[in-house]
């Protein structure tokens, strides 16, 4: 239990809603425990009457009435309980998981590319809902539990104590074996998941490989162990029928064997004179408002060990410090960036890695000027820009933004000041306007379009029926390659940044767009730094400078016109583009 | 996802008949259950009528043997009825478990047979889901759904016989709260569902929002969206707990309201009693009995209510089961098939065409892949194909395994159209290593002869020895039994290749279609491979889509592809001194690896 100690700053927040729920609490069990006793008064009244054949009505009015009317206030109470309680666990879920996507927000880049998605739903989703769980049911229910408990034993020790410990004896087991089959049951469940995924994963492999199977005829023997993996499947469900199907007869049983003694000896005493028939009718009424307490402590028992585990796996992740954020070293002076960058001797390593991904990189780039960055796969050319943005910081020499060590600018002040374009174009499934604006907090119409225009998204997007206002990914409207990368520009453009960063942010472009959109961008790049990543020549040709990276490091640097006359990977690249264009004419 | 949280109407007939089919096997089953299920309903109701006598008979005539007698048979009574109860609870879920594995297998087996164009159409994630979770949900309706049904019916008509025999003017007093708690509950469970809805949309925006932005984390730190995110995710997670607590509210009303109703049942018993007690006509043991039965009404009513959901989901899953089931994109199968035992390995390809999207449109042609393709390969003999990107290479190797059908033209091996050939007699014939190694989980050994029990161990490892996969696999712990992981994440691009090629030998096929992949590996890994490729090529009619110099340099023919036609074929010098694409795809693609090599 001991993990659910971290929840209490949210439990302190909602004190006075939780007090007030754990008195409701005692307020109906107070008014429902008196029941039983009108009723026996009531019967023992109906007896006198038959016996005396006298008119009685009157006073049993009085009974039924008080019964009726303890009923509304025990009903009110019951009411406001849920009420505050469980409102309050719901409550406490919001702000636990706004918490989390808050902390998950500061966390770097790496975390997330060694973390996988599906886990951190997991944890956003059952997590969660479990810890809110034993907030809510796991405050209600045994503070429930604990009054009825009190109170009826309560009641019933003063109608008859000798008695009450004789019905109690099956008591304790129904408790016991609530607690028992709900762990066993947790247990069959997961083994039961298991083999479901099992299933799954065959599923999986066998539809995904389907041409594998069908081209060496294996279509039969697949089918065979689908089926065995489909029959231990429901083998294992039978088993967790076993063990549920046998909960409930067992538990009617054990009460059962409560309600035979009860009766038996109350009417061995009622037939001795020494209880009255009254009596007795109240004490198996409050017998049966023993049978959901007892219940509930063995089933409250697991849905505090089931939120407990959560929030341990919760837990891992909030006590996860951010890799990358502003220091004590951070100069809160600086306001804005002019978009001079150095490389100096840089190398990058990442975590656990035996090699370096960037070695000695020293690279010069004044502001407004644009550098092209080429390279095979693998050579480096994503990390190298990914270093401006910090989602990865530098771990050895130094870089520098206007000369200034870019971990001392305050990172929302460097951030701001790039538009980055990353190579797996990445768009909210949210209208075109609001992806292209997606950077900006205040702009006009007209920029909008102008960044769209310089993309050349904007013919594209007035051909939608909505337009703009084209929710992407909706109703089957599904942007192609270009026409994602193209919005992706637009969005980094509108940011009117520094710093403007293209990471093979083309590719998917057909050479006539991307044609217009270099002569658009051309003049958008007037006065601001850009770096282009690019497989292409057409689209690199025309920068002030163009570096070849390989394995990690620049090999090759120069203009266009000079590395083609270097004769080196630049120049071989160029001559392999001639040929490709050539073939595609023939 | 959004397609698999739509709820449709509860109740379908056509759907219905349909599925109650798949009970027809275990109808006896369900019998049994049912005559279980009313077994159980009644000792149920039972229950207060022992109290009834035990108080009446028993303790009011001071009769003490004869309390201990009523209590016995009531303890035996419950004991018994425990039994059943277990028994049918059981059972139920038996049914409903063979069901839904006679379903499942259906559902795949189905599967299997659709061709290759229905794959190319159809995601598979949805396919998962409707082998897994689709046939998941009919197990409620099929267990629980059918036989509790009865099992709630019978129960209330109990209650309703021993009330109405014991006292029929106090029955109708007490069940004179019965509609109030009907609407009542009914009304909730609308309410209920509704508000459940609403939940469950929330939770589908909570989570998009999440893997969304979990996804695209980068994108919102360095644009520095996290505030202006965070505010929209609190709006939505908002949303979610205002629905939740719309849905505490029903939760609270009813309840309580559930309980006030039951006391004012109690309430009017009591006054009914003492209003007749002159006429002595109600005992006390038929005022107990009436309060033990007042509270088993709501139960079965409110389990009833229940169904309803049940019934629901299971509509919209069967629905979209059954419209698989009903997909008939399969091979055109002539009825009359030519057998094909034995294999010499010519291959022709007389005049052939092929679109993806044959019928696309009346107006115009169809957009053919292929065209007017024409070659033939004596036995024994290698093939190389060569070509851009999108030139047709892969579409080509695609037909002659009769992965799709061509829409003219004709494909033959040793004289016979393969359209005249069961697909799996053919492929039998045709050893395919594709591109991209499919490995799947399980062991070494078996992703060798894919679980094929005809290829003993020996040789899968002279296979493995064979392409000089043995080297790397004897390394392995465990050797050929090691464990290869959800597609062959743990190996390395050389070493799935290598295995690929072994599985290809293991089968010793006639026929080799090979399309190399063109990722590259470590010079010696290189090696290993071209050399096993030359072993493959051996004494076998082999295609192969070529990207390596080595493989062209020995074929006896290359098929030069452009633009889905045969442009130029011939040997290497050939097709070098045409100086047409040929050259030009040389210079691109293979000279690197003459100037590598030398």
């Amino acid at each position: 239990m001991r993990p659910l100690l971290r929840l209490k700053p949210y439990l302190l927040r909602y004190k006075k809603t939780l007090l007030f729920g754990l008195l409701t609490v005692i307020g109906s069990n107070v008014f429902t425990v008196v029941q039983p006793m009108f009723l026996g008064k009531a019967v023992d009244e109906l007896k006198h009457g038959i016996e005396s054949h006298t008119f009685v009505s009157g006073d049993l009015l009085l009974w039924a009435g008080l019964i009726v009317g303890f009923s509304i206030i025990a009903g009110i109470c019951t009411f406001l309980t849920r009420q505050t309680i469980i409102v309050a666990s719901r409550h406490i879920e919001f702000d636990l998981r706004n918490d989390l996507l808050s902390h998950l927000q500061k966390l770097s880049y790496s975390y997330f590319q060694n973390t996988p998605t599906g886990d951190l739903m997991a944890h956003a989703t059952n997590d969660i809902s479990a810890v809110r769980n034993a907030v809510g049911p796991g405050i209600m229910y045994p503070s429930d539990t604990v009054m009825t408990l009190s109170f009826v034993l309560m009641m019933m020790f003063m109608a008859d104590w000798q008695l009450t410990l004789l019905v109690l004896i099956p008591m304790p087991f129904v408790s016991y074996v609530v607690y028992r089959l709900g762990k066993l049951v947790n247990k069959i469940f997961t083994d039961r998941q298991e083999q479901f995924s099992l299933l799954t994963t065959h599923a999986q492999e066998t539809l995904s490989g389907v041409r594998i199977i069908k081209a060496y005829v294996r279509e039969e023997y697949e089918s065979e162990r689908f089926r065995k993996l489909s029959w231990e499947y429901l083998k294992k469900n039978l088993v967790l029928a076993q063990v549920q199907s046998i909960m409930w007869p067992l538990m009617f049983v054990l009460v059962g064997i409560s309600l035979v003694i009860a009766i038996y000896f109350g009417g061995l005493k009622v037939i001795d004179g020494r209880m009255t028939i009254g009596t007795l009718t109240a004490f198996t009424a409050y017998l049966s408002m023993l049978i959901w307490p007892m219940i509930a402590f063995g089933w409250v028992t697991n849905i505090l060990q089931q939120g407990a585990a959560s929030m341990n796996r919760l837990a891992t992740i909030f006590d996860k410090e951010p890799e990358i954020k502003d220091t004590g070293t951070t100069d809160h002076s600086i306001d804005h960036i002019d978009g001079g960058i150095e490389f100096r001797s840089v190398s990058f390593t990442h975590k656990n890695a035996a090699q370096p991904t960037l070695k000695n990189i020293n690279l010069m780039i004044e502001p407004g000027t644009t550098v092209a960055i080429v390279g095979y796969t693998g050579s480096g050319k994503s990390t190298l820009v990914n270093l401006l943005p910090r989602l990865y910081d530098i771990t050895g020499g130094e870089l520098l933004i206007d000369g200034k060590d870019i971990r001392n600018i305050p990172l929302d002040v460097l951030r701001s000041s790039i538009g980055f374009v990353p190579q797996e174009t990445f768009l909210f499934s949210e209208t075109i306007a609001e992806n292209i604006r997606y950077g900006v907090d205040e702009f006009k119409e007209e920029d909008l379009h102008s960044a769209a225009e310089t993309s050349q998204i904007a013919k594209d997007v007035l051909e939608f029926p909505k337009q703009f206002n084209t929710t992407i990914g909706e109703r089957g409207i599904t942007l192609s390659g270009g026409q994602k990368q193209r919005t992706s520009i637009a969005r980094a453009i509108m940011r009117q940044p520094k710093i403007l960063i293209l990471d093979d942010a083309l590719s998917a472009v057909d050479t006539f767009t991307e044609e217009k959109i270099l002569q658009h961008l051309r003049e958008f790049m007037k006065g601001r730094t850009s770096i282009i990543i690019s497989h292409r020549i057409s689209t690199v040709k025309d920068a002030d400078l163009i570096v070849v990276l390989q394995n990690g490091a620049i090999i090759e640097r120069g203009t266009h016109d000079d590395l083609v006359s270097f004769g080196g990977i630049y120049a071989d690249l160029h001559q392999k583009q001639l040929l490709e264009q050539q073939l595609e004419e023939m | 996802m959004a397609e698999e949280e739509i709820l449709g109407k509860a109740y379908d007939a056509r759907l219905m008949r349909r599925l109650i089919k798949y009970l027809k096997p275990y109808r006896w089953h369900v019998a049994l259950g049912i005559v279980l299920s009313l077994l159980v309903s009644a000792m149920e109701a039972v229950r207060p009528y022992f109290t009834k006598i035990a108080v009446d008979t028993n303790i009011v005539q001071g009769d003490a043997h004869g309390l201990l007698v009523t209590m016995l048979m009531f303890l035996a009574v419950m004991i018994v009825r425990g039994f059943i109860q277990y028994a049918n609870a059981y059972l139920t879920q038996w049914i409903g478990q063979r069901t839904i594995f006679d379903l499942r297998m259906e559902v795949y087996h189905h599967l299997q047979k659709l061709s290759l164009t229905f794959y190319d159409r159809n995601p598979i994630g949805r396919l998962i889901t409707r082998v897994t979770n689709d046939v998941e949900v009919l197990n409620e309706m099929f267990s629980s759904g059918i036989v509790m049904v009865f099992s709630d019916v019978f129960t209330i008509a109990g209650i309703f016989y021993f009330m109405f025999t014991m006292n029929w003017k106090l029955a109708l007093v007490t069940l004179s709260v019965l509609p109030f708690l009907f609407y009542g509950t009914f009304l909730f469970r609308k309410k209920a569902r509704e508000t459940y809805r609403d939940v469950r949309i929330q939770i589908a925006r909570i989570n998009t929002f999440m893997q969304e932005h979990i996804t695209g984390m980068l994108i919102d730190q360095i644009f520095n969206r996290e505030k202006k995110s965070y505010s929209k995710f609190s709006d939505i997670n908002a949303s979610h707990r205002d629905a939740n607590i719309r849905s505490i509210f029903y939760y609270a009303v009813f309840y309580p309201s559930v309980d006030l109703i039951g006391a004012v049942a109690v309430g009017l018993i009591i006054w009914y009693a003492g209003h007749n007690a002159l006429e002595g006509v109600v005992t006390i043991g038929t005022v107990m009995a009436f309060v033990q039965f007042n509270e088993m009404f709501w139960r079965p009513i409110r389990d009833l209510s229940e169904k309803y959901n049940i019934l629901q989901t299971a509509m919209a899953s069967s629905e979209r089961l059954f419209q698989l089931l009903d997909d008939k994109t399969i091979l055109n199968i002539p009825p009359t098939l030519l057998p094909l035992k034995q294999v010499r390995g010519d291959i022709e390809f007389r005049n052939v065409y092929f679109s993806y999207t044959p019928q696309a449109d009346h107006e115009h042609a169809p957009a053919w892949i292929l065209k007017n393709i024409s070659f033939s390969i004596q036995q024994g003999q290698t093939v190389a194909i060569v070509g851009h990107t999108g030139a047709g290479k892969t579409t080509m190797i695609n037909l002659l395994s009769r992965f799709y059908d061509i829409q003219q033209g004709e494909i033959l091996i040793d004289g016979i159209n393969i359209q005249q050939v069961d697909p799996k007699d053919l492929r039998k014939h045709i050893a395919v290593v594709l591109q991209d190694v499919f490995l799947f989980s399980g062991n070494i050994q078996n992703n060798i002869d894919l679980g094929n029990d005809a290829i003993p161990l020996e040789r899968v490892k002279a296979a493995a020895r064979l392409v000089g996969a043995n080297r790397f696999i004897d390394a392995l712990p465990n050797a050929y039994a090691a464990e290869v992981k959800e597609r062959g994440a743990t190996l390395s691009v050389g070493q799935k290749q290598l295995l690929s090629f072994a599985r290809a030998l293991a089968f010793n096929p006639r026929i080799l279609v090979l399309d190399e992949a063109t990722s590259s590996v470590d010079t010696e890994t290189e090696q290993l491979i071209q050399h096993a490729i030359k072993k493959m090529l051996q004494g076998r009619t082999s295609i192969v889509i070529a990207h390596r110099l080595s493989t062209i340099q020995s074929a006896d023919k290359i098929i030069v592809l452009h633009k889905g036609e045969i442009r130029e074929m011939g040997n290497h010098q050939e097709l070098l001194a045409l100086n047409g694409i040929y050259r030009k795809l040389y210079e691109l693609q293979y000279k690197d690896q003459e100037i590598k090599s030398n």
